[in-house]
């Protein structure tokens, strides 16, 4: 881990840096994380080199304290919970598509205030956990755009809650249609390549931007491919007292159009091309955690999926051009949030 | 027990607090308002201990009613109208989830065109929803009704819908005694849910469940509702017991020996009690049956009181647009094929909150009484002459000259 400030020294701002962010954990160590109890099981039927299982996994494995998942309609939700099996060995609640913040909420309160009332476990029925987390799972159909009103609200209320969108930038569940995340001229179903259409016509939303516009304590974007820095953001998430959020980029082999086992290798390529940065915000102020050396430009990630096929023949140029001037230019804006703040893993 | 003057929404909260509710998620809404801001004074005083998640819709805060509710909280909220309507999707699932959620709702008319007066069409809009509902009539019925579909509704775990009627309930100051909190306590135990996301022994809930298994779940929801008939009785009976004043699924008033019966719900019953007083003393035989639980429907009760009466007049706040009054629909569902089924006659009056008055019964006993049969799907009482013309009624018309103009 490096941590240098704007002028490379290690000053006062480095160690309160230090203090914020938990360690780094090694690669043993996230082995050994694995081999614990089993939070999420296998034998779900999620697609073959699908990243959100990975993801979950991972996130699962670095809580150590009694965990409610509460999970918005979706890939995650739809295949993991065929009655009457579950992939899951925790509590898990699924209230619908556009809400899974607000049912989150009343799982937080309710335990805060069954906590408060001292209810017996003889009255309950249960024991209660002397500490539990609530994490939400949910796509970016259903965070981007139909939760989004849900999630803000939860948000501003402050509950203590750590919810995670699983950022396929598309509705894959249901086959591939474009939401709010898909980035601009992307081929969906719903924004097909023809004769008069380039795929997405709009931009994609910044929704890591909208969640730090509600100044919660814990926000940050990170990628499946970037498993220390995943790991420590979820450490970092449930140490905040108060909301937390984390976007992360989860392809689809399916929806993006790549062989299952590149799964990993494009979603790195996302963060070395600089499509999708490596950042947090901590109480207000931002970090950046991948500083890529020499960056690629954006047309290397492109090529990978055939989502964007179109962009790489010859006449279509100027669109790639164009999209590369937008990443470096939200790189650049990025990097003045940042005031030369890195922590890298 | 303490006799307190109370409005209906305040009945409200005054039930809730007694039930010791543990989560409120609400949104606010005319005219439920001065439900959530008592509660929310309650919290806040510390005579009540639960927390109030103020949400930023209703959908939200039927969505964290669900959450909690599956925690193991006893949960509640209170909407009317726009809200209910956004909670609907919501409502699906807190029935679908076996939650035991209570919510109030005040009865207003739906949009366009605005309005915040009573009408009963939001509520009965969620009819399939897999909720109690229970319409009452004072706002003592209110306050009894609160505590009374906690125990109900955590016996046969199904959601509860306790109605009134906007501004004539809810704004409306009666005297209602208030019973201690030790007695309510006694009466209702606190909530040991059966169902609950416990850490110990984890569970998922929302599952997918295909044709091979949803049937059974449906199945098992009307089993329920079987149930809750019987729950609602013996709990009505029990609070009668404890509190001095019992409930059941209708309230017959002089219906023995009627010729003709008014079937009412909700405040136009109190009217129509006074009519039926005032034309017994004139020697007429009118009766009125109240209908206090639309659902589950009571089949069995209907029967037993409307089988052999010559004729009932059903008079309905409430319209399922291109078929009839929703309780008149229904009425007659229960009765069709029976013997000795009596003539039903619909009446569709007060929409939109305009007044049923005494006069407005009267003339209703006075067409039913004029014909053996009714004439019409549908009688609408006090219709404006323009409307009848099929012209907008009264400034509706102006408003149109004077764009024109």
């Amino acid at each position: 881990m490096t941590v240098t400030n704007s002028n490379g020294n290690a000053d006062s701002a480095t160690a309160t840096i230090t203090r914020a962010v938990p360690r780094v954990k090694t690669l043993k160590e996230l082995a050994a994380q694995e081999e614990r109890e089993k939070r999420f099981q296998g034998g779900h039927s999620l697609c073959a080199g699908c990243s959100i299982p990975v993801m979950v996994r991972s996130v699962l494995n670095t809580i150590d304290i009694p965990v409610v998942v509460v999970n918005a309609t979706g890939c995650l939700e739809v295949a993991t919970t065929r009655y009457p099996t579950t992939a899951w060995n925790v509590p898990w609640l699924h209230v619908a598509f556009e809400n899974a913040a607000a049912a989150a909420s009343g799982v937080e309160v309710a335990f805060r205030v069954l906590k408060r009332k001292g209810r017996t476990a003889q009255e309950l029925g249960f024991e209660l956990p002397g500490e539990v987390r609530v994490v939400v799972f949910g796509g970016d159909g259903g965070t981007y755009d139909i939760g989004l009103q849900a999630l803000s609200g939860a948000l501003e209320r402050g509950h203590r809650f750590t919810y995670i969108c699983y950022d396929n930038e598309a509705y894959m569940n249901t086959g591939n249609q474009r939401s709010g995340a898909t980035p601009p001229l992307a081929h969906t179903t719903t924004t097909p390549v023809g004769r008069e259409s380039l795929g997405k016509l709009q931009q994609r939303k910044d929704l890591t931007e909208i969640a730090v516009a509600h100044h919660v304590p814990y926000v940050a974007q990170a990628s499946i491919s970037h498993w220390q820095d995943l790991v420590r953001k979820v450490e970092a998430a449930l140490r905040a007292d108060g909301p937390s959020f984390l976007n992360v980029l989860a392809p689809c082999q399916r929806g993006w159009g790549y062989e299952p086992c590149l799964t990993v290798e494009i979603a790195r390529l996302a963060v070395e091309t600089r499509f999708w940065p490596l950042y947090e915000v901590v109480e207000g102020e931002y970090r950046l955690n991948a500083l890529p050396k020499k960056p690629k430009p954006v047309s290397e990630w492109l090529k990978t999926q055939k989502r964007f096929a179109h962009l790489l023949k010859p006449e279509n140029r100027h669109l790639l051009d164009e999209l590369q001037l937008q990443v470096d230019r939200e790189w650049e804006k990025l990097l003045r949030r940042c005031e030369g703040r890195v922590l890298e893993v | 027990m303490a006799k307190k003057v109370l409005m209906g929404n305040h009945a409200v909260s005054y039930g809730a607090r007694l039930s010791r509710v543990e989560v409120i998620a609400a949104y606010p809404i005319t005219p439920q308002t001065q439900v959530v801001e008592e509660l929310a004074e309650m919290c806040a005083w510390g005579d009540l201990n639960a927390k109030f998640i103020k949400v930023e819709s209703e959908h939200s805060a039927m969505a964290a009613c669900i959450g909690a509710s599956a925690t193991g909280a006893r949960a509640f909220t209170a909407t009317s109208s726009q809200g209910l309507l956004l909670m609907h999707e919501m409502l699906h699932w807190a029935a679908g989830a076996r939650l035991p959620i209570v919510m109030a709702n005040i009865n207003r008319a739906l949009a366009p065109p605005w309005s915040i007066w009573s009408e009963q069409t939001d509520s009965l809009a969620q009819r399939d929803t897999g909720w109690l509902q229970f319409y009452c009539e004072s706002n003592q019925e209110v306050l009894d009704t609160t505590i009374q579909a906690f125990k109900i509704s955590e016996r046969v775990l199904l959601p509860a819908m306790i109605i009134l009627d906007a501004f004539f309930l809810s704004h409306t100051y009666e005297p209602v005694e208030v019973p201690a909190q030790e007695a309510v306590d006694e009466f209702l135990p606190p909530y040991k849910p059966p169902l609950k996301l416990d850490v110990d022994d984890p569970h998922a809930f929302g599952a997918l469940v295909g044709p091979d298994g949803y049937y059974e779940f449906r199945y098992n929801i009307q089993k329920a509702f079987e149930e809750a008939q019987r729950a609602i009785i013996e709990v009505g009976e029990e609070f009668g017991e404890r509190f001095g004043r019992a409930y059941g699924l209708v309230e017959p008033f002089y219906v023995d020996d009627a010729e003709v019966v008014l079937v009412t719900s909700s405040t136009i019953t109190s009217t129509a009690r006074a009519v039926i007083k005032e034309r017994r003393a004139r020697g007429e035989r009118v009766g009125l049956l109240k209908i206090r639980v639309f659902r589950p429907f009571p089949f069995e009760a209907v029967r037993e009181m409307l089988l052999g009466v010559p004729k009932v007049a059903v008079i309905d706040r409430n319209l399922s647009l291109g078929h009839h009054g929703i309780f008149h629909a229904e009425l007659k569902s229960a009765l069709y094929g029976q013997r000795n089924a009596p003539a039903v006659f619909g009446f569709v009056a007060g929409l939109g909150g305009r007044d049923v008055t005494p006069r407005t019964i009267h003339q209703i006993l006075d067409i039913v009484g004029s014909q053996e049969e009714p004439d019409r799907d549908v009688y609408w009482i006090g219709l404006k002459a323009k409307a009848e013309e099929g012209q907008p009624a009264g400034n509706g018309r102006k408003q149109r000259q004077r764009v024109k103009a």
